[in-house]
């Protein structure tokens, strides 16, 4: 079956490097007249360190404007849930990393109720479940299980775990599964074999393949991304999410797609970025991203800090996370359990919901409906059964 | 003829030339040769209805030069999925071709395809081998389905067949063509050279056009300068068109919190 290996391989990172940096104003101009029209021409251009340098004002008013038209001023809230820090890989940018001497833990059932009970009462209806890389202690059926419980309290459930097989991928989706996030990390690679020092994450064309397998099982949504910081070329690095996601969107029609950019964070381990993003890149990228791609949903962190995130609202953010922890058990108040990053946004929802309308958006809290994918009857019915089960009342109380 | 463009692969064929042809209504068969001489196509659609290779007479065959030209036998005059399988499979053997114009259309007055039958009739001819290419409305969803079908190529109307009434589905051809992984062919509607140079300036693949052709009053003229809009429309496109400029409305700048 072919895959986006076979396209990837077809493009050569230093020719993709030098057409970026040779950007002229006129690419750069021709890409804001028709508003990102070019395709992946226009990509490289709004890219470039000319168009960071010389017109970054008027690629955030462009995306402002096609954010405003396409999402128009909504911000959905989502939270993460983390399961599980059991990881076998060693990647040296995680505090999961097989290496770190942290505290383990995996939720059990109970304890994810407990987590549920917490996030419900914050008004969260969007959840993201999260855990390290550990078929063992963290396989699909701990995930089926998982999300099926979750399912029940939520209205949507991604998922950003290890990679799977796409028979693994449809049957999470029957237990409600509505999107999966992974993230290459890096398209380069050289680093990519240089922070993925041990464990199966090593393996480029697998990880690089999964949005594929992901696709051929029609599910709703997939996230994409790089992390920003493991590979000193960024722009090429973004270049290429960029490409990986024309592919996909193309080809798996039916589906649609979101894109992050995590920076790394300062966590308990000792990475130096091989590249420092400045703010000025961030912005850069968001908006290009916005130009190149009306409908891609563009998702923030709390790795950022308040005040950033509030800046960057305008310029084509649509989903954004807020109070979260990043450790299994963080909202019930595990602290023994370490966290996967450090968050810098430490505000409430509620606080995060009264930014958002100070600022004239509206926090949208819910915009799925799991039922849609689970059809009828047999889910709403065991949505009125559970909360009729006194045993899992007392846990989410 | 003066220029060039890139070639256009299809099927397993590679095209010199962006127009094809059909191969009704003109008013005799040595018209209709001279006309597709002077036009350069080398693609042809034969009605099978039309075509009749056992009888020397009235048989369009013999006009097509066939070592230069693909024929391209059609389904016109079907009116559902199993009479266009019926059809495609007697072209099969007789033409020795399994390329396929698919047309399915139950509707006599206006011809408007049948998008269902249409769906259906692509993914068991391409199941079967044929190189599809289903005529079809101008709907991106259903476009997308019959790539996932297996045809090789979509071919959607400008406007109601034989109108020349050009481009009227304009909107919804931008976004077949953008999300398109496979050849876009404008068909039907196109009544000026000008609206085939429009379809190509857009980024379609090919144009198909016969009554405007066949039914003027010089058609190897015509078809001449068909060949040339189609060219021009390809050039424009391939060195890339100006933008109408929307004029920039004041705002308050939105990345002054960087300095």
């Amino acid at each position: 079956m072919d895959s986006f290996s076979d396209q990837f391989e077809k493009r050569n990172w230093a020719e993709v490097s030098a057409k970026i940096n040779s950007t002229t104003s006129k690419n750069i101009e021709r890409a804001l007249e028709g508003a990102g029209e070019g395709g992946m021409d226009d990509l490289a251009a709004l890219l470039s360190p000319l168009a960071n340098k010389e017109y970054l004002e008027d690629m955030a008013q462009l995306a402002n404007q096609l954010t405003m038209q396409r999402f128009g001023k909504a911000i959905r809230l989502f939270a993460p849930i983390y399961l599980s820090n059991e990881c076998n890989n060693v990647c040296d940018y995680c505090g999961f990393s097989m290496g770190n001497d942290i505290a383990r833990k995996t939720l059990s059932p109970a304890e994810i109720l407990r987590e549920i009970g917490i996030l419900r009462k914050l008004q969260f209806d969007h959840v993201l479940l999260v855990t390290g890389e550990s078929s063992q202690k963290v396989g699909v059926d701990y995930l089926y299980d998982s999300i099926s419980v979750l399912n029940e309290y939520f209205s949507n459930v991604s998922m950003e775990v290890q990679p799977l097989k796409s028979d693994e991928y449809s049957y999470l989706i029957s237990a409600g599964l509505h999107a999966v996030l992974v993230y290459q990390e890096t398209y380069e690679k050289k680093s990519y074999s240089k922070h993925h020092i041990k464990g199966k994450k090593r393996n480029f064309d697998w990880r690089l393949n999964t949005p594929d397998r992901l696709g051929r099982t029609g599910i709703n949504k997939i996230g994409l991304g790089c992390l920003y910081g493991l590979t000193d070329d960024w722009r090429t690095d973004s270049f290429f999410a960029g490409m990986h996601l024309d592919y996909l969107e193309k080809k798996y029609w039916q589906t649609s797609f979101s894109m992050s950019f995590p920076r790394i964070r300062p966590f308990e381990g000792e990475l130096q970025p091989a590249v420092d993003l400045k703010d000025r890149d961030l912005v850069q990228l968001l908006c290009a991203f916005r130009i190149f791609n009306h409908e891609l949903e563009l998702s923030l962190s709390t790795r950022e800090s308040p005040a950033l995130r509030e800046n960057l609202l305008p310029l084509g953010i649509t989903t954004m996370s807020a109070g979260s922890k990043t450790n299994p058990g963080g909202y019930a108040g595990n602290v023994e359990s370490l966290e996967q990053f450090s968050i810098s946004d430490e505000r409430t929802p509620p606080e995060i919901a009264a930014m958002l309308r100070s600022r004239g958006y509206e926090p949208v809290w819910k915009d799925w409906d799991s039922s849609y994918q689970c059809q009828g009857e047999v889910h709403s019915a065991k949505k009125l059964s559970v909360e009729q089960s006194t045993e899992n009342a007392m846990l989410i109380s | 003829m003066s220029g060039k463009t890139d070639s256009l692969t299809l099927g397993n064929f590679e095209f010199e030339s962006r127009l094809f042809v059909g191969t009704g209504k003109f008013e005799s068969g040595e018209l209709l040769g001279q006309s597709l001489s002077a036009s350069g196509s080398q693609m042809v659609t034969v009605a099978m209805k039309r075509a009749n290779p056992k009888a020397k007479e009235d048989s369009i065959l013999d006009f097509i030069d066939s070592k230069f030209t693909k024929i391209l036998p059609n389904t016109s005059g079907v009116r559902d999925a199993k009479e266009a399988i019926f059809v495609a499979q007697m072209a099969r053997e007789a033409l020795q071709t399994n390329w396929l114009k698919l047309e399915i259309h139950p509707d006599p007055k206006y011809l408007m395809p049948d998008p269902i039958a249409t769906l259906e009739a692509t993914k068991e001819l391409a199941s079967e081998g044929f190189i599809v290419l289903p005529y079809c409305h101008a709907d991106p969803v259903l476009c997308k389905k019959l790539e996932d079908a297996g045809a090789a190529a979509v071919m959607p109307l400008g406007s109601p067949i034989g109108s020349n009434q050009g481009l009227e589905t304009r909107e919804f051809l931008r976004i077949i063509i953008e999300q398109s992984s496979i050849p876009v062919v404008v068909d039907a509607g196109i009544g000026a050279p000008s609206q085939a140079a429009e379809a190509m300036e857009m980024g379609a693949s090919a144009v198909l056009v016969n009554t405007a052709i066949a039914v003027s009053r010089d058609p190897v003229a015509m078809a001449t300068a068909f060949s040339k809009a189609v060219l021009a429309g390809r050039m424009a496109y391939l060195a890339g068109m100006g933008k109408v400029r929307n004029k920039a409305s004041a705002t308050s700048p939105l990345t002054s919190f960087l300095s």
